[in-house]
């Protein structure tokens, strides 16, 4: 579910044949029904936290008074997927982990859309070890990565308005972003395997990290 | 500040105290050398019932660690807890140690505490590395049943099999885990199947496979329990914790 750009608009002014295509073109009032309807969605999200370390610490801190998520009609934590919009993954996720956040994601309605909070949950962060998942985005599809150890309150919460604005960006006509994206039926995982091992190879001084006894 | 003095300052320094009683007062011992120093009488209580089960002590820092043979650890530990002279009421934990050395044995540790007498006691026996000698300790679950989780642990991260444990599966790690045991020196930081192997192991687990037995057994009734659970059940285990 990457950025959706508006569909192409542009008139050729180079020619005197103007060309209009009134299938692609979308109406007055499809647009405003977008918008209506995306606006709705936009400030009405809510959230499925899954806290599973100290982000989970500052998504409350978010949540609480001082920043004030209801201010993005967020103050609704919903702890039940079924009626859940956003699944913000706070922390790190051990494998042990990865079958229930996707059944968790699996759950939720359409439309869903995924904030991976912090550097463990969208890297493994330091964690490089054999038992944390190096990225979330390896189970599950990611809307906004949120970096930070853990991000300030105002991290996630700009997190959450670059998805207000991509949720406003939505098209009717787009049928592709209501799609759910489906794993590979052979692996199960929602990237090719070679680029996940590519995406997780240690860098830096880490490659240390795979040597094993004398 | 004045710390509490002992009464007679010439009573041993493992004297039974009796709390309550003002001047009996355990202090926080002071000068301790690193090395050296009084052992814990239980030592050489231990050597005059067991002889040459026991082997070498050592204090560091005022602790005191004993050696004991590998298969006589539970007979030791029972012995400790149940004599009234002795009284290790408590278990505190069950651990191993692997150097990142091809000689140096694999040393498992038992950590226990007497509260009547406020004695602390390490216990230590040595695997050795040659290949022969099987990676197993009797257990002390029947000593102290805090044992359980304990060498559960010890297995799961170590690969050490407590023979006489009722339970001994993994659990920290999940059960199909299947890349050996993480803290062993031979083990990569990284584990040692490639990312995208790990995912694939770790998605094929069923999340809803891990509820009490009675819902297992209820699962098992309907006839959609995976396979272990059905293997575990099949086992006779007992319904309930």
């Amino acid at each position: 579910m990457g950025l959706i750009t508006r569909p192409d608009q542009s008139v050729q002014t180079g020619s005197k044949a103007v060309s209009f295509n009134p299938v692609a073109q979308e109406g007055w009032v499809t647009t405003r029904l977008d918008f209506l309807v995306n606006w709705g969605r936009a400030n009405s999200l809510w959230p499925m936290p899954f806290g599973t370390a100290c982000c989970a610490i500052e998504f409350m801190a978010s949540a609480a008074s001082h920043f004030d998520l209801a201010r993005f009609g967020m103050e609704r934590m919903s702890f039940s997927p079924r009626q859940a919009d956003v699944l913000i993954c706070a922390g790190r996720v051990p494998f042990k982990l990865a079958p229930v956040i996707r059944r968790i994601y699996q759950q939720m309605p359409q439309p869903k859309w995924v904030i991976s909070m912090g550097a463990c949950a969208s890297t493994g962060g330091m964690f490089d070890s054999y038992a944390v998942v190096q990225g979330i985005d390896t189970i599950i599809p990611v809307d906004v990565y949120v970096p930070g150890c853990p991000p300030r309150p105002e991290g996630l919460i700009y997190g959450i308005m670059m998805l207000q604005r991509k949720i406003m960006d939505e098209r009717m006509s787009n049928t592709a972003i209501r799609d759910e994206m489906t794993p590979d039926p052979t692996s199960q995982l929602y990237i090719p395997p070679s680029r996940i091992d590519e995406l997780s190879e240690p860098f830096g001084n880490s490659v240390h990290q795979t040597r094993s006894a004398p | 500040m004045s710390s509490p003095v002992r009464k007679d300052p010439a009573a041993p320094a493992f004297a039974i105290v009796n709390a309550g009683q003002p001047g009996d007062r355990p202090a926080t011992p002071k000068k301790v050398p690193h090395k050296g120093g009084a052992a814990n009488p239980s030592v050489e209580a231990l050597r005059a019932k067991f002889g040459s089960v026991i082997g070498r002590h050592e204090v560091m820092w005022g602790d005191t660690t004993v050696f004991v043979e590998r298969t006589k650890v539970a007979e030791v530990c029972a012995w400790l807890q149940s004599d009234p002279t002795q009284s290790y009421e408590y278990l505190s934990d069950v651990t191993a140690v692997e150097y990142r050395d091809h000689v140096r044995p694999i040393e498992v540790v038992w950590h226990i505490r007497s509260i009547k007498f406020r004695r602390f006691l390490r216990i230590k026996c040595e695997i050795p590395k040659d290949g022969k000698t099987p990676l197993e300790v009797p257990s002390v679950w029947p000593v102290w049943k805090g044992a359980d989780w304990l060498e559960r642990e010890c297995y799961d991260m170590f690969g050490i099999k407590f023979a006489g444990h009722p339970d001994l599966r993994r659990i920290l790690l999940w059960e199909d885990f299947k890349e050996g045991f993480p803290l062993r020196k031979d083990f990569p930081m990284r584990g040692r199947f490639s990312r995208s192997e790990q995912l694939k192991n770790a998605l094929a687990a069923d999340p809803e496979a891990r509820y009490s037995m009675e819902e297992i057994s209820i699962a098992d009734a309907y006839g959609d329990l995976p396979l272990d659970m059905r293997k575990r059940l099949a086992g006779g285990e007992k319904v309930g914790e």
